[in-house]
């Protein structure tokens, strides 16, 4: 029976169908991998599909689609300290700026 | 609903069990997040090979990733069976749930022995202490939850499984699921960006 502020879960064939779906992205990423033409956007595409896949089992599997929002927040606020911590890492130590404003090949933590 | 799990309403009227999984869940992000942090630092920063495109074989983790999606089909249909009562089904996806699981480790031991033999160790270099912290971490969750699965398996054996225990199914499965999350973000930013 679904708790205050939750939804029934989906049916079988929505399962099905996010499967199908999660399958397709799954070859499309091997498949952008392997084509020479999208290397130039390998990286942007690649990210691209994998979040979607995340999302899709995140919102139909896991069932915060129709659960309480109060999951969402649970989930969602360390989710994006997590994604904001690996970013500012990232340009920490491969940004072409320093903390300092100046112009820095190697960043802060170079 | 039991009057046992009747008892774990917090005053928000939600589960005090899934809220605290939850929760944990959420602690489980930034552990993978700093872990995964720690390897993008340290790409391409190895002095010393084999690096990452020496040695990573695309075609076989793309199946095991495809094992790891089915495995959290499997799942969400055996929570479906348990939910409607339909207890020979949701032993037989929870089985299929746990044998992908096994599947998937049984890969991730023969790609860790493959690499050691190719001369990737914890030691050998940066790529290779990061990945194995990353891989293996992920792959001690796959067995906790693969052990978690035949728990539930061997007592749905028992009849010990109804509607009733849905949520202790569906707990298990949000674990399954995320760990199935943390590998497309590791299938991604490992193996395919290199």
């Amino acid at each position: 029976m679904p708790e205050a502020g939750e939804h029934a879960h989906p049916t079988v064939g929505t399962y099905l169908r996010v499967a199908a779906i999660l399958v397709i992205l799954t070859v499309l990423e091997v498949g952008v991998f392997y084509v020479p033409a999208f290397h130039v956007v390998l990286v942007p595409t690649l990210l691209a599909l994998s979040a979607v896949k995340f999302a899709l089992v995140v919102l139909f599997y896991m069932h915060l689609r129709m659960d309480s929002r109060f999951f969402s927040f649970l989930f969602g606020g360390p989710f994006l300290l997590a994604v904001v911590v690996l970013v500012a890492l990232l340009f920490l130590f491969f940004g072409h700026f320093t903390l300092r404003g100046a112009a820095g090949g190697g960043g802060a933590g170079g | 609903m039991t009057h046992a799990a009747a008892a774990h309403h917090t005053s928000m009227g939600l589960d005090s069990r899934k809220m605290a999984f939850w929760a944990f869940i959420g602690s489980e992000c930034l552990l993978f997040g700093s872990l995964i942090s720690t390897y993008l630092i340290y790409k391409g920063k190895s002095v010393v090979g084999p690096y990452p495109h020496d040695i990573l074989n695309i075609p076989f983790t793309s199946v095991s990733t495809f094992d790891l999606l089915m495995s959290s089909l499997m799942m969400v249909l055996a929570l479906a069976a348990v939910q409607r009562g339909d207890l020979k089904w949701a032993k037989i996806w929870l089985f299929a749930t746990a044998f992908l699981g096994i599947l998937f480790l049984g890969g991730q031991v023969y790609e860790f022995t493959s690499f050691v033999r190719e001369g990737l160790t914890l030691q050998t270099n940066l790529f290779g202490c990061t990945f194995f912290v990353l891989t293996g971490t992920h792959g001690a969750h796959v067995t906790v939850g693969v052990l978690w699965l035949l728990t539930l398996w061997v007592r749905a054996l028992q009849g010990k499984l109804g509607p009733a225990q849905a949520l202790t199914v569906e707990i298990s499965g949000l674990y399954w699921h995320f760990v199935d999350v943390v590998w497309i973000v590791i299938f991604t930013l490992v193996y395919l960006i290199q």
